[in-house]
């Protein structure tokens, strides 16, 4: 027997590809909440750095992954149809507007924010353009890795707090309406997923962690956030309450993030059966043979 | 327009993999590199199996999902159907990869020989421009261009025809234009039942299979065919 019908796990991307995932995720959505915190009058120079660095780090990675790093230029020559390369025409964009806003340039932070989202959009379609791959080709996954990028990009805001403080009470609301929008998303993509039972065992193993790492538990300690901001909100609150909120936010926030990158990780890595082979009708040799 | 199209006949594959040794031979790939490939596939369940050999590889297809996502433009397709791929241009990146329903499509990143240290008619043929980029099936395109510049018939001439089919012992491939009703590969699928892989892809491959006779046929007034558990 060579390979039979039996669907393997693609060899072609491995960490690599799906560091780009996950750094470029997470990247783009923490700069799309440092834009909505921009907006809002909180200012995040740093937020809008790291997510830069971030988005670095993973087009890096797919540099390492390319078998001719040296042409990685030629990456750009097919926007009219590759999603990979509009990626790359987003990022050319996304990052010096995302430095531009690191450096308080005011029309930059709202310009990164949109760039984001095309980005982690772009990331998106390249997964679903991988006809090749049943579990990414399901149109289903578009909203579903937009949202966990996003989520992800939450997940780091929140715990950006730590060093800054509380982001504010809006921004937290949206990070757990995103992180739950992940999880509705997810039971969304799955209950249509056609693909090989070794590619379903992965994603469900993975699912728990999702589940109560990146949905419940963030769920859980953003609002126990929130609960005290709101019990502790007379003019005479301390600094220790801003304290108790910063840490359950950067709590939250670190299982949101950490369910979405496995979640990448495993979609990438360990679920990414092909379909193998497969033949609609055997031939008809010699003595024909009844149908059941 | 002319359409090349490839069509194996699944009774006459008797999966000696001469296609397979041809196809190395003439494209000089690496170990494990198979452009074109068998596949030995066992159905049923002891008493009532069945084995089938299928040969496989680039489907050429009518809508590439490969050439749609290569961000390179180095994959393309010809006004012919035959898919390319310009190796000047392949930045090694395996999109096209994930996105062949097919396997079809290789990357070798470093030079490999049969036996460690190449032989001589590897040192000859080794190719620098094909490591670390994506290669596959061309039926032969060099092949193809040559011989139609001499004014011969692929799939008809053997100079003009790739070379897995030209060494097929049973004559299960069958290689020709589809888009004339009076090429060898049209008649085959006129008169046969044939079908194509992964079909419900919509990437409308140019790899068709034979199965059996068309209804209404002699052979075909038997009972049909089981269909595949």
């Amino acid at each position: 027997m060579t390979y039979g019908e039996v669907p393997w796990q693609q060899q072609a991307w491995d960490w690599r590809a799906a560091g780009n995932f996950m750094a470029g995720g997470a990247g783009s959505g923490l700069i799309v909440f440092a834009a909505l915190s921009t907006l809002a009058g909180r200012p995040a120079p740093a937020q809008f750095a790291c997510g830069a660095v971030l988005v670095s780090l993973g087009l890096f990675c797919v540099w390492l992954e390319i078998g001719r790093p040296l042409r990685a230029l030629h990456v750009f020559f097919h926007p009219g149809k590759s999603w990979m390369s509009r990626e790359a025409f987003v990022a050319a964009a996304l990052l010096p507007c995302a430095l531009a806003a690191a450096l308080g340039i005011a029309f930059a932070a709202p310009l990164a924010g949109v760039l984001a989202l095309a980005f982690v959009y772009s990331q998106a379609r390249i997964l679903e353009a991988s006809r090749g791959i049943p579990a990414w080709r399901e149109p289903r996954i578009v909203p579903l890795v937009v949202t966990t990028g996003l989520a992800e990009g939450g997940g780091m805001f929140m715990l950006s707090s730590l060093a800054h403080g509380p982001g504010g009470v809006a921004l937290a609301f949206l990070a757990a309406a995103l992180v739950l929008a992940r999880w509705l998303l997810w039971r969304r993509y799955r209950g249509v997923l056609v693909a090989p039972a070794r590619a379903l065992n992965q994603l469900d193993g993975m699912a728990r962690w999702l589940l109560w790492v990146g949905t419940l538990g963030p769920l859980a300690l953003i609002g126990a956030g929130l609960a005290v901001a709101f019990l502790f909100a007379a003019p005479d609150a301390g600094a220790s309450d801003s304290g108790i909120q910063a840490i359950t936010a950067a709590l939250g926030g670190a299982g949101a993030l950490l369910a979405g990158a496995w979640f990448k990780f495993i979609l990438i890595t360990r679920a990414a059966f092909n379909q193998g082979f497969a033949i609609q009708r055997l031939p008809v040799r010699g003595v024909r043979r009844a149908a059941p | 327009m002319t359409r090349w199209a490839m069509v194996a006949d699944l009774r006459r594959c008797v999966g000696c993999q001469t296609c397979t040794a041809s196809c190395r031979h003439t494209n000089a790939t690496p170990p494990g590199v198979q452009w074109r490939r068998v596949l030995d596939l066992e159905f049923g369940e002891y008493p009532d199996v069945q084995r089938v050999f299928v040969p496989t590889g680039c489907q050429h297809c009518e809508d590439p999902p490969c050439m749609e996502v290569c961000p390179s433009t180095a994959t393309k397709k010809r006004p012919d159907g035959i898919v390319t791929i310009d190796y000047d241009l392949c930045i090694g990146c395996a999109y096209c990869s994930v996105a062949c329903p097919y396997q079809a499509r290789y990357k070798t990143d470093r030079a490999s020989f049969a036996f460690g240290d190449p032989m001589k008619n590897e040192s000859e043929r080794h190719d620098p421009s094909r490591l670390a980029v994506s290669t596959k099936c061309t039926f032969c395109v060099d092949r193809i261009d040559a011989g139609t510049a001499k004014g011969l018939t692929p799939g008809i001439d053997p100079e003009a025809t790739p070379a897995c089919v030209n060494a097929c012992i049973a004559e299960a491939l069958a290689f020709g234009d589809i888009e004339d009703p009076a090429s060898n590969v049209s008649q085959l699928l006129a008169e046969n039942q044939h079908f194509r892989m992964h079909e419900e892809l919509g990437t409308g491959p140019g790899f068709f299979y034979l199965w059996d006779k068309v209804e209404g046929s002699e052979a075909a007034s038997a009972p049909p065919a089981a269909p595949l558990p």
